[in-house]
């Protein structure tokens, strides 16, 4: 089987975000996997493990997502492509989506995994994007898959409920946490990892103008949430509690 | 000079760095609790490489550099300075003799199950009358046909009744000293070797701590590891190295109450602020931050030279005697952070606090380590 992996470098989900100008300050930042991404490379590893073939990482992105994917590699997948968009505009998930259309139109995969969505954008657009461009069956959100005579059968996460489905190959899918426990990269895969095929590509090499991929939408603005709050303590009688407890939610929540 | 770690260690980095924090710090409060030994980590350990860090892949090591093993230890000792010691004592004892001072067969037999995690490696090197004196050991081994006849105790044997094989130390010649020593690799199931009761320890729970005892313990003769009367040299070569496993473990434990320390003290309000806002406390973690810096960096510089294949005794014996000092007035002044909470059980910190002294003690004492840097010092 031809498996291939979207990828995406992002902030470590412990790390701080600081906006200096409306831009976020990457300086000193700690970068990982995005960690829905890494259940989709597990995934894939288990695939090909079970039905042979190859695992190929693609990421869009600068050089510097080189070492997350390596670590990728050092899990297991077989090799890797890094698609440069430092030319690109404004990017948006349109545009990172049209950059891999570009790349999958001359691939011929059987199965494209990603994650549900990127921790840092949060819009999960690009995998269901890419599926219909390239005309291809997607489903999102799945938390197990088995492959059969060019087959899958799927169970998706329904906002807590399952949906089961069977759906042809080719497929493009999404991880959601639960579909499995991403191994660590060993050190022996590690090792290795330096040595496999890593493929720098940019937008000239897919026949790609800038103007085309440039993103769609416009950020007006960015601020960080509101700094959280000591919690409210209240007092006294339980009657006289209640009572308040209410008003504050009419009054001062406004929630009743 | 240069400072940088490579990709593949920064890589390593953060895959042992994940591991401890979301394996390791789970089996360590069991093993606090408990004093078990922590086999399913030994194994995971295996399995991802740690077990044969600087072991050659053709041994089925994972084949990295010494620093990387340094690396490893250090981050397992920041969440379990008792797993950091079963690895240390595993790799450095425990399996670097027989790479070192084994024929070709002995690597082919023992290195492969050694690197893999399959069995785990001891060092019986101490007993209850040589400690610091090696040389005045008592055990007895005495040639008989085709094997060694072994009789006499070890004590304070790390992993025992847990490991697999065994470098023991013992007199061929009992009148020659130091030079009457050989060493033998002894495989756990072997008649007439016993495993006696764990020592109750102030800290390093989960971590076995032991003694052993030889009653006409048969080894066959193609177990002794180099030459008869070569053993003080393996023990003494051995050990100079594995002493960098203990600073690394020391600086792990140190790095793992200043973390604790200085998250409590962004914290902690009194006075209406945090009390790291206060200069007194401020001041405090300047100076537990300061020592551990140069203490990574000793043992750091330590561990490089080894990589390179330089001599690396004397510098050895400072990160071990620097390193241990600091981690332990480094967990000191982090129950004085924490004030009365500190004191419980309910935070790590009393915990890193009785892990910290052993350091101190084992692997040469540090006042044996002064004696080393001081006769080297004198003589260069």
């Amino acid at each position: 089987m031809n498996i291939y992996v979207i990828m995406k470098r992002t902030f470590d989900t412990e790390e701080k975000i600081q906006i200096d100008s409306g831009e976020i300050v990457e300086d000193g930042a700690e970068f990982i996997i995005n960690p829905y991404d890494e259940y989709a490379i597990e995934e894939a590893i288990q695939l090909r493990d079970e039905h042979g073939g190859e695992v190929t990482l693609v990421s869009v992105g600068d050089e510097e997502a080189e070492k997350q994917i390596r670590t990728g590699l050092a899990m297991g997948a077989d090799k890797a492509v890094l698609i440069e968009d430092e030319d690109v505009e404004n990017g948006d998930q349109f545009s990172t989506e049209a950059i891999l259309a570009a790349y999958f139109k001359d691939q011929e995969a059987d199965i494209i995994l990603g994650g549900n969505i990127a921790v840092d954008g949060g819009s999960g657009q690009v995998g269901p994007r890419l599926a219909e461009n390239l005309g291809i069956n997607h489903v999102t959100s799945i938390v197990n898959i088995e492959i059969e005579d060019g087959k899958a059968k799927i169970e998706r996460d329904v906002e807590g409920d399952q949906e089961f489905i069977e759906i042809s190959l080719p497929l493009l899918v999404t991880a959601q946490q639960g579909l499995n426990e991403p191994r660590y990269p060993s050190l022996p895969g590690i090792m290795k990892a330096k040595k496999k095929p890593l493929e720098t590509l940019d937008l000239d090499d897919l026949d790609l103008d800038e103007d085309e991929v440039e993103g769609k939408t416009n950020t007006v603005e960015r601020y960080l949430p509101p700094e959280k709050e000591a919690g409210k303590i209240l007092e006294g009688e339980i009657d006289d509690q209640v009572n308040e407890l209410v008003s504050l939610l009419k009054n001062e929540a406004k929630v009743i | 000079m240069n400072f940088t770690w490579t990709d593949e260690q920064q890589m390593m980095q953060r895959m042992v760095r994940q591991f401890a924090e979301e394996k390791v710090a789970k089996a360590a409060e069991h093993m606090e609790k408990t004093d078990e030994f922590p086999r399913h980590i030994v194994k995971e350990m295996g399995d991802l490489g740690l077990m044969g860090i600087p072991i050659p892949e053709k041994y089925g090591g994972s084949e990295m550099d010494y620093s990387s093993y340094i690396l490893a230890i250090h981050e397992l000792s920041r969440v379990s300075a008792a797993v950091g010691v079963i690895l240390s004592v595993h790799t450095s004892v425990g399996t670097n003799p027989i790479l070192y001072f084994g024929t070709e067969e002995q690597k082919q037999k023992y290195l492969p199950k050694l690197a893999s995690g399959q069995y785990l490696g001891a060092f019986a090197l101490s007993e209850p009358g040589a400690g610091s004196d090696a040389a005045a050991m008592k055990t007895t081994a005495k040639k008989d046909g085709n094997d060694y006849i072994l009789n006499g105790s070890k004590a304070w044997i790390t992993s025992g009744g847990e490991a697999d094989t065994y470098i023991v130390f013992a007199k061929t010649d009992p009148g020659a000293g130091s030079k009457g020593i050989s060493a033998f690799i002894l495989e756990k199931d072997t008649p007439g070797f016993y495993v006696l009761p764990k020592e109750k320890k102030m800290g390093l729970h989960g971590s076995n701590t032991t003694p052993l005892s030889f009653e006409d313990c048969r080894i066959p003769a193609e177990n002794l590891l180099g030459n008869e009367g070569e053993g003080f040299k393996i023990a003494m070569a051995n050990l100079n190295t594995g002493r960098i496993g203990i600073a690394a473990q020391s600086l792990g434990i140190a790095h793992g109450a200043l973390d604790a320390a200085a998250a409590y003290a962004k914290e902690r309000k009194q006075f209406g602020k945090p009390i790291g806002q206060m200069q007194g406390l401020a001041f405090k973690l300047a100076d537990m931050a300061t020592a551990f810096e140069a203490a990574r960096l000793l043992t750091y510089r330590a561990a490089d030279l080894v990589a390179k294949g330089l001599p690396a005794g004397k510098e050895a014996s400072m990160a071990k005697m620097f390193a241990s000092d600091a981690a332990m007035k480094i967990t000191t002044e982090a129950i004085q952070v924490f004030g009365g909470y500190g004191y419980t059980k309910d935070y790590p910190v009393e915990r890193f606090f009785r892990d910290a002294k052993v350091t101190q003690i084992y692997e040469g004492t540090n006042e044996i380590q002064r004696i080393v840097i001081g006769k080297h010092y004198l003589r260069d």
